[in-house]
């Protein structure tokens, strides 16, 4: 038996080749005594950490993860490492909310002839690692759920689009239809009480389209796919948000779509409408006022208040009105001036680090793998060339556990950070309610605290802040080693 | 007459303590609280809340896992000459015996679609065999239909005893329980239940009135070969896709689809190991069809969705004489676009009317 068995951790660090790896190997030739517990994975640059990298090995069950690079300004490709710190600080703020403590991961820049400071780096990080102790295992958490507090302010008054220029809006489509492919929107799906998307190719189609607060898929969410075809696209406020970023990211050109907007009023939250509806064969009507929506279903009379029944996110939704449009009628209701925390989000604040983990233990337990999440998400533009579905790099395997199923939601999580509008399709879309809204919402959080109040989709020319970088980093400061 | 039980509301934990002994597995509806709770199948514990709502995840489970260990292997040395090297293979451990309890009819239909192709094609599945052998289903009748479902177009009803061990129907008080296999019959016999003979007309009474409730049926008799003619109308498919996102839900919240797929994890033939895993595969992935030269024959969509509803409604009926389709609707109900199968196949009746 190993000397050291039972008194070591599991510490992974990633090391550039380039500089800390060196450092690494000048406190070897220097003698520098240093700990044992760190398992060094050479990688060619830190600007090629994955996060994913980090969290597998948080999750899979590693004490601490250190990573090192060669100090900004130093990079051997440039600016590799100015790209990893932004990655890397993002990913820090990302960690607390599946309940890993991110003082588990740290990241810092070792040139290769600082064997002095590598020593002491490592030292350092591996003390800190001791005093935290093992690492909780996700596989261990014993299943906490817990639900989140629907009762919301809005930041504006919620209605149902009573005064919407529905008529004018058709008209406008009409007219510039046969210059487009398509206009996507929404129409009346099985029942007066659910929509779906709608695809208006010929004129008739056009009548088809409705509008109101059962208008919750987000249209976007099929522009990728008409790449090279003139298309139309009528948006609320937060489905324009994903144009505007699939604009930002080049992924759609912006003479190839033509936006149609109204304002809009709020959608309503149809996982709890249908669970209030419950078991019901038809619905006998349903009648819309400026405070919500009544809808007779078996004979039985059910109200849903706007102010009780929005969806989570159009609360604290500041883009009534869409942010870019070519056909703008009406006017959107003022936004008064205030943050509202998402429900989901303020209840994983309120836990501790042990029951968030506890918490998506519990949660992802049901999650059958179907990628509803993924494939409604209109920032996930893959599509059937995801990572996740990979073999090589073989980033998940086949095995239903949480643990696997956490893992996606990471990968799709970090795939968006800087880009996630906050449409809330992934949650919407998820058959058996996991509230995975709220990682990216967490994500959200962090990336406009690092740059500036940066929110994505709000401005076509603005390039995402995960795809640059600046030299001095306002918000991302070294820390201190001693 | 069959064996007939009854037991009151109060009773069920206790019925379900009896059906749990001997460590047998009894899979229960659980409610998921969430802002949109969701109903799965759960193994029952003494104490446990369970739920008799329709579930949101079938049972499938109880017979084909989302993920399953065919064996696990890993190799190993002769300590005496470590050149030679030998291979060790582990079996699964047999499956548990299972119950059911408070499935659906459309549920309990599903394990008599799988059980087709699983166990009288050419070759019987010896994992899922064991799995069906061992399984006890105990069916809640339906009091009613619902927006998304349609079991009575697709040969079934709100109490078809297909599939199903025992039928239990609630009517005022309690739930009569009405044996429909010798299986069924056993697991009753065992029970320490009163007779419920006098009570089972109210329970006919009960079946007679779900039926009544229902929305009147199309016929969709000649759905399958209406279906097989628009094959190739691609046109007709992408004009019914145009809004699915390609996702799997429809196919892993379905109770008759079983697609698998077999995946070797772990550290391959060294000494650690692996493990050979069966899991859910979906014909809505890419995945499904892409071959190894990178050539995809389903590489839209509409042609994913064209091999599920033709599946459902016209091959599987081809090869074994019913539809695959047992109308839960939750292909319908957890569809993130509320894609209508009802609607395509409907659609595809009436296109080839028109022809």
């Amino acid at each position: 038996m190993p000397v050291l068995e039972g008194k070591e951790l599991r510490i992974v660090g990633f090391l550039c080749n380039w500089c800390s790896y060196g450092g690494a190997d000048t406190a070897g030739v220097a003698r520098a005594g240093q700990p044992t517990d760190l398992r060094i994975i050479r990688v060619p640059c830190s600007g090629r950490i994955d996060p994913l990298f980090i969290v597998k090995a948080l999750l899979g069950g590693a004490d601490g993860v250190l990573v090192s690079g060669c100090h900004p300004r130093d990079c051997h490709y440039a600016a590799g490492n100015f790209y990893a710190r932004r990655r890397l600080e993002v990913l820090k703020q990302f960690l607390p909310v599946l309940g890993i403590d991110e003082r588990r991961f740290e990241y810092t820049w070792v040139s290769a002839s600082e064997g002095q400071r590598w020593q002491q780096v490592v030292t350092v990080f591996t003390e800190r690692i001791h005093q935290l102790g093992r690492a909780p295992r996700f596989d261990d958490a014993e299943p906490l759920l817990k639900l989140a507090d629907m009762a919301l302010t809005s930041l504006r008054p919620l209605g149902t689009g009573q005064t919407a220029a529905l008529d004018e809006l058709k008209d406008a489509i009409r007219a510039k239809l046969p210059e487009l492919d398509c206009v996507i929107g929404w129409q009346q799906g099985y029942d007066a009480a659910h929509t779906v998307p709608l695809f208006i190719r010929k004129p008739e189609d056009v009548d088809k389209l409705v509008w109101g607060p059962f208008n919750v898929n987000n249209p976007a969410v099929y522009l990728p796919s008409f790449k090279g075809k003139k298309v139309g696209i009528v948006v609320k406020g937060c489905d324009s948000r994903s144009v505007v970023e699939l604009l930002q990211e080049n992924l759609i050109r912006r003479e190839d779509v033509t936006i149609f907007a109204l304002p809009c009023e709020g959608t309503l939250d149809m996982a709890r409408v249908n669970e209030k509806l419950g078991r019901y064969q038809r619905i006998d009507s349903v009648s819309l006022d400026e405070a919500g929506a009544t809808i007779v279903a078996d004979g039985t009379e059910h109200r849903f208040c706007m102010t009780e029944y929005a969806q989570g996110k159009c609360y604290g939704c500041t883009t009534p009105a869409a942010v870019l449009a070519d056909t703008r009628l009406g006017t959107p209701t003022p936004v008064q001036p205030g943050t509202v925390v998402p429900p989901e989000l303020a209840l994983l604040d309120s836990m501790s680090l042990e029951e968030r983990m506890a918490f998506w233990r519990g949660q992802m337990e049901r999650c059958l793998r179907c990628y509803a999440c993924r494939n409604a998400c209109p920032m996930c533009v893959c599509r059937d060339f995801c990572i996740s579905d990979s073999r090589n790099p073989h980033w998940m395997s086949q095995e239903d556990s949480p643990r696997e199923k956490l893992f996606f939601q990471t990968i799709h999580a970090m795939h968006l950070a800087g880009r996630c509008t906050g449409c809330g399709e992934c949650q919407r879309a998820c058959p058996v309610g996991i509230p995975i809204l709220a990682l990216r919402q967490q994500i959200a959080r962090a990336v406009a605290q690092l740059f500036d109040g940066y929110r994505p989709g709000l401005d076509p020319a603005a390039v995402p802040p995960l795809l640059g970088y600046e030299v001095e980093e306002k918000n991302i400061h070294e820390r201190d080693w001693k | 007459m069959s064996m007939i039980r009854f037991v009151t509301a109060d009773g069920l934990p206790g019925f379900l303590a009896h059906l749990a002994k001997d460590g047998q597995r009894v899979l229960v509806p659980v409610e998921k609280p969430a802002n949109k709770p969701s109903v799965v199948f759960e193994p029952w514990q003494e104490g446990k809340a369970f739920t008799l709502a329709k579930a949101t995840v079938p049972p499938k489970e109880a017979v084909l896992p989302q993920c399953e260990t065919l064996f696990s292997f890993k190799k190993a040395k002769d300590p005496a000459d470590p050149a030679r090297v030998s291979l060790q293979l582990e079996e699964a451990p047999p499956p548990p015996p299972t119950v059911v309890f408070a499935c659906r009819p459309c549920d309990a239909r599903g394990f008599a679609v799988l059980d087709r192709p699983y166990l009288h094609g050419p070759f019987a599945d010896p994992c899922y065999k064991a799995r069906r052998e061992a399984l006890t289903v105990i069916t809640l009748t339906c009091a009613s239909g619902c927006n998304t479902c349609f079991c009575h177009w697709v040969g079934g009803g709100p109490s078809s005893p297909e599939g199903s061990d025992v039928l239990m129907t609630a009517i005022e008080g309690g739930y009569v329980l009405q044996a429909i296999t010798p299986r069924g019959e056993a697991c009753l016999a065992a029970s320490a239940l009163p007779d419920g003979a006098e009570v089972f007309p109210r329970a006919e009474e009960a079946r007679k009135a779900a039926w009544q409730s229902l929305e009147p049926a199309p016929d969709l008799k000649d759905a399958p070969q209406r279906l097989a003619a628009l094959f190739t109308d691609t046109t007709f498919w992408q004009e019914q896709t145009d809004r699915c996102l390609s996702c799997g839900a429809c196919t892993y919240f379905c109770p008759t689809c079983y697609c698998f797929n077999i995946t070797d994890e772990g550290e391959g033939l060294s000494e650690k190991g692996g493990r050979r895993l069966r899991s859910w595969d979906n014909c809505m992935s890419s995945l499904f069809t892409r071959e190894a030269s990178g050539h995809n024959p389903r590489n839209a969509k509409a042609l994913r969705m064209r091999n599920r509803v033709s599946h459902k409604f016209a091959t599987y009926p081809e090869n074994w004489g019913s539809f695959s389709c047992n109308g839960c609707g939750r292909c319908i109900s957890n569809c993130p676009v509320c894609l209508d199968i009802r609607a395509i196949v409907l659609a595809a009746l009436e296109k080839g009317a028109d022809a």
